[in-house]
């Protein structure tokens, strides 16, 4: 789960990890408010879920508050883009203000998590304030990693010996030494897959802090946090994958016509890949998990039809020990109750194969099933093209 | 002969009275599966299916004897499950659940690795020796006693590669779903070198997806020591970037996890990748015929 950058700073405060002063704000009086509270010089920071966003104009210096309150006007007015956010960018609904910070060095530090040593991970660079996948990529050795053991967690020297391998020395050593430990304990204790601080910053009088802030809760650790799903910004969400997860759905919206639904992630990413090789474009990636029932099932394809660049669907289950007659009762549901005369194909496997293709039979839906994948994907492309050809008769 | 199960295995549900628990405990019973006891607290005593139910493992393995545990105890509890099958000395814990967070996992995982316990999962379908125990959630009729080893991420992907295998003829020794999470037990490699070791698997299929290095990692250590023929599917391959398809693990970022670079190096492990996932089976006779 993503939150915002005001957020994010609010959380590491209260584990005494430095940010500069900053208030949120949702309209453009407000910001001008507060950035005369601030003295009028301030920085203007659009909160997006995503990063990139100075190079996409989401962060603006002020100089007086009149000038913050015209940057944000037009901050609200537009979609912020950036590598992230994909063509169509991003609504700014909420603007940090903040104190402007007199930068001396900028540093790299995250908490993150390794797979291949199964542990969490600290990564220091003295090259902060750029993409770090870059430094990463080209120069390895300037990017200095800690594996961090489960049962003594990060021990200040530790910490010590990375903030003098990004070059620190004296004081300023030892209050990123805290700063480290202190990003780590928040981790742990927030249930975070990742703490992001790029830029750290020094000021030119030696004041360590962190000038941004990104962090990603667990997924799976949302039960025992409850006051984070207030914390969420459904304005930076794709309405239809909101409504997904509310029934515990994994959806993405995709650039295609091909609706698809499928049981199991990797089945799933495996049914678009099949789509694309027969000359399909899949509009979604739609994951009801691997025991779906007649109603997740039913959800599923409301989801699907309420996209209106959806002009076929392909429905996948493996079901094995799931029965096929209840998934076909799940699609008729939905369908009949949508008035859907879209193409249909279903290809689905598990107990009660015949009696689930009985009843999509009978049931007045323009429907086909197969039984093998690579069939049921040549299938719906061959019918979506079918229906493409007759509407095109028809004009 | 198998890897990891057997007609000789014992298996405790963690979990047992629970709904999915109690489930798959049944499906696996019918499957042949030798289900010894149950564990769940505060109902010690209590017998279901026939089946006697325990508040500990510790009194559960001391008791049946049992030396595999299926967990299916919810997210808040799985981590302390598999602490406790590591307590009680099992030798393999399956752990089934889904959702289990990562921080409770990572220090999960370093019990288990200064442990005799093996872990599969957790977020995974289990395992399956077909014809001779089924521990896990896999419909067990798609399966067929066989010579090939199944090593996967995905679960009902899994089904489906298995079901390939089976319609071309090819029987199944293992079947192991690892698991999709970011954080699990046995990996690729753990559960390859089992396959390598195991006289009656003669090739072994492979089915990775985006995210992670774990197909790296792999066709690394198959380059370097596999004696037996490979085939893969890596799934994902028309994924976007920075987009978690479905589960944690799935996600292509910072320009790692791609199935570009997971299929090319598999092919320079020398294995025998299919690119489609239609062509599964097919790749694994390929891979067979060309040994």
């Amino acid at each position: 789960m993503n939150i915002h950058e005001y957020q994010a700073k609010d959380i590491l405060s209260t584990y005494d990890v430095p940010v500069p002063r900053g208030r949120v704000a949702v309209t453009a009086e407000q910001v001008e408010r507060e950035a005369k509270k601030m003295g009028g010089h301030c920085v203007v920071k659009a909160q997006i879920y995503a990063g990139g966003r100075g190079k996409g104009g989401g962060v603006k210096v002020a100089h007086h508050p009149e000038q913050a309150r015209e940057i944000a006007k037009e901050m609200f007015g537009r979609r912020i883009v950036t590598p992230q956010t994909g063509p169509e960018g991003l609504k700014v609904r909420r603007i940090l203000v903040e104190e402007p910070i007199e930068v001396g060095r900028e540093y790299y530090v995250s908490i993150a998590l390794d797979r291949e040593s199964s542990r969490y991970c600290l990564i220091a660079s003295a090259e902060g304030g750029v993409d770090i996948e870059q430094v990463a990529e080209h120069s390895p050795e300037k990017i200095h990693k800690l594996l961090i053991d489960p049962y003594t967690g990060l021990r200040s020297y530790q910490a010590r010996k990375i903030a003098q391998a990004i070059g620190l020395k004296g004081a300023v050593a030892e209050d990123c030494v805290q700063f480290m430990l202190n990003i780590f304990r928040c981790c742990i204790e927030k249930d975070c897959s990742q703490v992001e601080i790029n830029p750290m910053v020094v000021t030119k009088t030696d004041w360590l802090l962190a000038l941004d802030a990104k962090i990603n809760f667990d997924d799976n650790a949302l039960f025992r946090h409850w006051e984070y799903h207030e914390m969420q910004d459904f304005s930076q969400m794709d309405p239809l994958e909101i409504s997904a997860a509310k029934f515990d759905l994994a959806y993405i919206k995709l650039d295609g016509d091909i609706g698809c639904m499928v049981n199991g992630a990797g089945l799933a990413m495996a049914t678009l890949d099949v789509l694309k090789e027969c000359g399909g474009e899949p509009a979604n990636f739609l994951d009801v998990g691997g025991g779906a029932n007649q109603e997740k099932v039913a959800e599923a394809f409301r989801i699907i039809l309420q996209d209106t660049d959806v002009k076929a669907i392909f429905v996948n289950i493996f079901g094995g020990i799931m029965r096929c007659d209840v998934i076909a009762n799940g699609i008729i549901e939905a369908a009949s109750g949508n008035e859907c005369s879209l193409p249909i194909v279903v290809r689905m496997d598990g107990s009660k194969v015949e009696e689930g293709k009985e009843l999509l039979a009978n049931s007045g839906l323009n429907v086909q099933t197969a039984d093998f994948l690579g069939e049921g994907a040549q299938l719906i492309v061959a019918m979506l093209k079918e229906a493409e050809a007759a509407e095109d008769a028809e004009q | 002969m198998s890897i990891l199960i057997d007609a000789k295995s014992k298996v405790i549900v963690q979990g047992i009275t629970g709904r999915t628990g109690l489930f798959h405990t049944r499906e696996c019973k019918a499957y042949g599966t030798n289900i010894v006891g149950g564990v769940t607290p505060g109902k010690g005593g209590i017998h279901v299916d026939g089946i006697p139910v325990f508040d500990t493992m510790e009194e559960a393995v001391r008791v049946t004897g049992g030396n595999v545990s299926m967990i299916f105890v919810p997210p808040p509890g799985a981590a302390d499950a598999i602490l406790e099958a590591c307590e009680a000395q099992i030798d393999l814990a399956v752990c089934i659940t889904e959702g289990v967070p990562v921080t409770d996992m990572v220090l999960a995982r370093q019990v288990v690795a200064d442990s005799k316990t093996l872990l599969v999962g957790p977020n995974c379908p289990g395992l399956i020796t077909p014809g001779v125990c089924k521990v896990g959630i896999m419909p067990g009729y798609i399966h067929k006693p066989g010579k090939i080893g199944v090593v996967s991420r995905s679960g009902t992907l899994t089904y489906e590669a298995v079901k390939q295998l089976t319609d071309a003829g090819l029987g199944q020794s293992t079947c192991v779903g690892i698991g999709g999470d970011p954080i699990i037990g046995m990996k690729f490699i753990d559960v390859l070198q089992k396959f390598n070791e195991d006289p009656d698997t003669e090739g072994v299929l492979l089915i990775g997806e985006i995210g992670g290095t774990a197909e790296e990692e792999a066709a690394e250590w198959i380059k370097e020591h596999m004696r037996k023929p490979v085939a893969a599917f890596i799934a994902g391959v028309t994924a976007p970037p920075g987009r978690r398809m479905g589960h944690a693990g799935a996600i292509i970022s910072g320009g790692k996890g791609r199935a570009e670079d997971k299929i090319k190096a598999l092919n320079e492990g020398g294995v025998t990748v299919a690119t489609s996932p239609t062509g599964m089976g097919l790749a694994m006779q390929k891979a067979l015929a060309q040994a």
